[in-house]
């Protein structure tokens, strides 16, 4: 198993990995809580089509990724307050659409076709250098950022209403969350990929809040899981050559019913 | 001691408010007082709850204006002086992970401003602020393990925790059985008498209003304005119930 460290892909997927991690679960917390985990899926098929653009371009897919989630994320937050269309369905608009344009684009530009298969179930082959600093760098803000605005967080996702009277900005705060989600979501594509990235951010917190504990303790326990999955994931995927990112969703599975059998008991 | 009852901190002066072209508010004029205990009460879709969204700044009038300690509520800024309790029993998460004590914390964190973090003397008036509604000993239990009365004892210390100078409370008693309902006011008519401190209940229910406030207000889609509430006859009540149009006004005692 240490023959591992001495890959260095695989040390690369380790680093990249176990920053998502870390910061998955602290957005993923916020997001369930206010019962809005489907924005995951849908920034994450928003990033395919960024995905797909960077190919089609020649430009680094990690930086189209993130410039197309976060853009869209802002979109989002802006047609949901103006209530012309329901909050769902802006989602589904999103997610149809983004997946519509990244087919459209794919179909455009042949020949990156296993490239793209990575991109979609994430393998710690396609983490270059420059990804492990792009998503230290920007995962350090997103961790940052959240600890930051913990408090307004915590208060508009316990109650939005009395947040906004005791004169918390929650519009500001709201749309820096959904522009912090489309930034995480963006960092794990290449460790999880597009169609598991919303498991990496749902299951260790609704794992955790299985539990019943405080705030704070809920985030430390979704934060065990999820680093202990994302390890022995990558461990396990590594030793046996299977999916990096389906390994590391199963683990926190695993975790997740054996938690919920605890309970039963 | 009897609070001197003529600072206005509140003033509602000529406000309407419609959604389309309907109004669901016209030309409403009161203001509440330092020390004041108003109890507003009004039939449901009578107004009252869109006159408290317009008070808190949820919602901006179409017409008129409504200054809070001075100041026009568009340009206000300091929001902590304004608690609030809302009808929370009702409709909150009972499986939020919160400790009770986490829950009363928020009411420090618009006071505090973004990106401070709690310091020991909040930690202080927190605990100060559980203490005065006696659920200090419940500190550490979760929120969703409560019953609906010690939830709603909670949300009064949430809105303490900030220091305000006058409190609103949105139909507060929903959900609370009744015995817990009597305490729940007595502990409201402590904080009046006691600290001195200006409420605002909004209710449908006279029942839950009528006991010990000292104001008492009521409103479908105009507002009657009463300072001695006991004078409220049951037939009067009925009046005012029951005919949605025709409504008494009687003289605000500031004119």
């Amino acid at each position: 198993m240490m023959e591992i460290f001495q890959y260095g892909f695989a040390v690369r997927g380790l680093e990249a990995g176990l920053i998502i991690g870390l910061i998955a679960p602290l957005i993923g917390m916020f997001l369930v809580l206010r019962r809005y985990s489907l924005i995951a899926d849908t920034l994450a098929h928003v990033s395919l089509a960024g995905i797909a653009m960077g190919f089609l371009l020649g430009l680094n897919p990690l930086f189209t990724a993130i410039g197309s989630t976060v853009l869209s994320s802002v979109i989002i937050e802006r047609l949901r307050l103006s209530r012309k269309v329901y909050g769902e369905s802006a989602l589904a608009i999103f997610l149809s659409g983004s997946l519509a344009l990244a087919v459209v684009l794919i179909s455009l530009s042949k020949g990156f076709n296993v490239g793209l298969l990575n991109y979609l179930f994430g393998s710690i082959v396609t983490v270059t250098q420059t990804d492990v600093y792009v998503i230290a760098a920007l995962g350090t803000v997103v961790a940052i950022l959240i600890w930051l605005l913990y408090k307004e967080l915590i208060y508009i996702t316990f109650d939005e209403e009395s947040a906004q009277v005791s004169g918390i900005p929650t519009r500001l705060i709201n749309t820096l969350l959904i522009i912090l989600a489309a930034l995480t979501v963006s960092l794990s594509i290449p460790i999880v990929g597009v169609l598991l990235i919303s498991a990496l951010m749902v299951i260790p917190v609704v794992t955790a809040l299985q539990f019943r504990q405080s705030f704070v303790k809920t985030i430390f326990i979704a934060e065990a899981v999820s680093l202990f999955s994302v390890l022995v994931g990558i461990l396990t995927s590594f030793s046996l050559d299977l999916s990096t990112g389906g390994t590391i969703v199963l683990v926190s599975l695993l975790i997740f019913m054996v938690t919920l059998g605890m309970k039963r008991k | 001691m009897p609070v001197d009852h003529t600072k206005n901190i509140i003033e509602v002066e000529n406000v309407s408010f419609g959604y389309n072209e309907e109004l669901v508010l016209e030309k409403i004029n009161f203001n509440i007082h330092k020390g004041d205990y108003l109890g507003v009460i009004g039939p449901n879709g009578g107004g009252k709850s869109t006159l408290l969204k317009l008070i808190l700044g949820l919602l901006t009038p179409s017409q008129g204006t409504i200054k809070l300690f001075g100041i026009d509520v568009r340009n206000f800024k300091e929001w902590w002086r304004v608690g609030y309790v809302p009808q929370k029993v009702v409709n909150f998460d009972v499986n939020f992970p919160a400790t009770v004590f986490e829950v009363v914390s928020m009411g420090r964190y618009g006071r505090k401003g973004l990106f401070r973090q709690l310091n020991r003397e909040d930690r202080k008036i927190i605990e100060q602020s559980l203490e005065q509604v006696e659920m200090m000993e419940y500190r550490n239990r979760m929120i969703g393990d409560l019953s609906g009365g010690q939830q709603q004892r909670v949300f009064i210390a949430r809105a303490m925790a900030a220091q305000p100078e006058v409190i609103f409370l949105d139909e507060p008693t929903a959900g609370v059985d009744v015995p817990s309902q009597g305490k729940f006011y007595d502990l409201l008519k402590k904080l009046n008498r006691e600290l001195e401190l200006t409420l605002v209940f909004v209710s449908h229910d006279i029942e839950a209003v009528v006991h010990d406030v000292t104001e008492l207000a009521f409103v479908n889609k105009a507002l009657t304005y009463d300072d001695h509430p006991i004078d409220i006859s049951h037939h009067k009540l009925e009046k005012l119930y029951g005919h949605k149009k025709h409504i008494l006004y009687k003289d605000n005692k500031n004119k």
